[in-house]
């Protein structure tokens, strides 16, 4: 199997090995970053081509990139974005303002630190790891809350008034599904959480706790602030919610930190849910073919498919009102959690299901 | 039983599965947009954009500075002034459209007697500096005489429903 070894041994005769394990971080770190961005980047094509497609329109094909219309768009939006003038309006609370793109930037991308992206290769593989990823999650609704604060306007306080009710109710409900997949998996370890899953797509855990993985998607929804639950930019109402008065870069960070949280979340659906690495051929193809071996490869290709959700579902539903997405989130979602909790139990109780050898 | 057909129907996001299936299938449909600069909407050869003095095939000028195509112009575009010509005719010795005053309704061409003012084909043109948005008699003749075929063609196209 791949491993760091090779490239740590490198860096340890390039400099010395005392520095080895905090270049190899470095590098890797770099990896994930650089990788992400341009996911993200190409998220952003892939978000406006097929909303495009679903209202029979081409979507952006004028900038080409390797012969292919429309590839280079998202560099074209990046350069656009940095020669764009950041202002900071007079009355703005100037630390804070400055400071609120980096607060929702930077736990959106540290989350990925327990993210398995293959066997073995998470980076940080801490048993904590779910109690982490909810801690960050909640984290980023700070820099939203601040933004909207820090801007000293009311479209803005609006905005992050009702993205932060809002992430709070469907945090519950987020909270709740991810208990569902710890009493399958036993474990907090991302990484245990996905072997607990092994043996073909039907012993994954969306097959038995189906409800919770509609729960959770939709909590994911109205968690990244993703139409139908967008109330927090809400266009027609207050003009872009929580970052009206941000432009160019700052605006950027914004939008960065929320696409790859909307990657983050359909990352978290395929561990949680669909077996993250594992190989869905894995128990139909011998165990020794490439395809059945869990893999990257895997991974990557189960999560484009929640993230294709997100754009489907942006294109299909119009924009919730406010009282009905708190009504969802507290009278819908977590009732059903809690019933699913319960009935889960006993499926566990009575060795229904997959996972007979749980304690 | 509605009551419990209904709970069930919501509990299944059944409308909701319709939504998406109705956006999943047009994903897949041709596109109605055309790649504009390379493809373009078909024309009718009643198409009204930019105006057009047209001249007898003798290079004599139509117009007789009747007056009615100012007129009829509900908003006012036109500005017409007259006088005798070195042949002793009536003629406009100015004759102004005001682009952005004009509202392309073609009422002009309709009043004019002698299809002197006419609306081309011509969608694509552009301003830079103030004051090109005025048409000038001298400037609608020119688009008049470049674009004579095109313009004589609709006319006949059009001829036996008016």
């Amino acid at each position: 199997m791949w491993t760091w070894a090779p490239l740590r041994s490198w860096l340890a005769s390039l400099i010395t090995s005392y520095w080895a394990d905090p270049a190899l971080n470095a590098v890797q770190i770099l990896m994930v970053m650089i990788g992400l961005i341009l996911v993200m980047a190409f998220y952003t094509l892939a978000e406006r081509k097929i909303i495009g497609w679903m209202q029979s329109r081409r979507g952006p094909n004028r900038v080409n990139l390797f012969w292919v219309p429309g590839l280079g768009q998202p560099f074209a939006d990046v350069v656009k974005l940095l020669f764009k003038e950041i202002v900071v309006p007079a009355d703005a609370n100037g630390i804070l303002f400055r400071v609120a793109p980096f607060l929702t930037l930077i736990p959106a991308l540290a989350i990925w630190a327990v993210i398995p992206f293959a066997p073995q290769h998470a980076f940080a593989n801490i048993n904590a790891g779910l109690l982490y990823i909810l801690a960050m999650t909640s984290m980023g609704v700070y820099g939203v809350i601040l933004a909207g604060w820090a801007a000293n306007s009311k479209y803005a306080f609006l905005g992050a008034m009702r993205s932060a009710a809002q992430i709070v109710a469907y945090e519950i409900a987020m909270g709740f599904a991810m208990v569902g997949v710890l009493m399958v998996s036993g474990s907090l370890n991302m990484g245990a959480i996905v072997e607990s899953q092994h043996g073909g797509p039907l012993s994954w855990n969306w097959f038995w706790l189906f409800p919770l993985l509609v729960v959770y998607y939709i909590s994911g929804v109205a968690e990244t602030n993703r139409a139908p639950f967008d109330v927090a930019e809400g266009e027609s109402e207050i003009v872009a919610g929580f970052h009206v008065d941000y432009s160019g870069m700052a605006f950027a960070l914004f939008f960065i930190a929320e696409y790859v949280n909307m990657i983050l979340i359909s990352a978290l659906t395929v561990i949680f849910f669909f077996g993250g690495w594992l190989s869905p051929l894995d128990g139909y193809l011998p165990a020794s073919s490439l395809l059945a071996a869990p893999s990257f490869f895997w991974f990557g290709l189960k999560t484009l498919f929640p993230m294709f959700g997100f754009l489907w579902l942006r294109a299909t539903f119009p924009r919730y009102r406010y009282d009905q997405i708190m009504r969802l989130g507290w009278k819908a979602l977590i009732p059903v959690t809690l019933v699913w909790l319960l009935v889960e139990g006993v499926l566990i109780y009575y060795h229904v299901g997959p996972w007979k050898g749980h304690p | 039983m509605q009551a419990m057909r209904r709970f069930i129907k919501t509990f299944l996001l059944w409308e909701l599965l319709q939504g998406l299936w109705v956006t999943l299938k047009n994903m897949f449909r041709p596109k109605t947009t055309i790649n504009y600069p390379e493809e373009k909407t078909p024309q009718s050869p009643r198409f009204r954009g930019l105006h057009a003095l047209r001249r007898y095939p003798n290079g004599e000028e139509r117009c007789i500075a009747c007056k009615l195509c100012e007129a009829v112009c509900p908003a006012l575009a036109i500005t017409i002034e007259s006088g005798v010509s070195d042949d002793g005719t009536r003629r406009t010795t100015r004759y102004d459209i005001d682009l952005f005053k004009c509202i392309f309704c073609g009422f002009c061409e309709e009043a004019c007697p002698v299809d002197a003012i006419v609306e081309t084909r011509v969608l694509e043109y552009h301003m830079e500096s103030r004051g090109e948005n005025i048409m000038s008699k001298d400037k609608l003749l020119a688009v008049g005489e470049r674009f004579e075929p095109t313009i004589a063609a609709d006319r006949a196209a059009d001829a036996r429903y008016r």
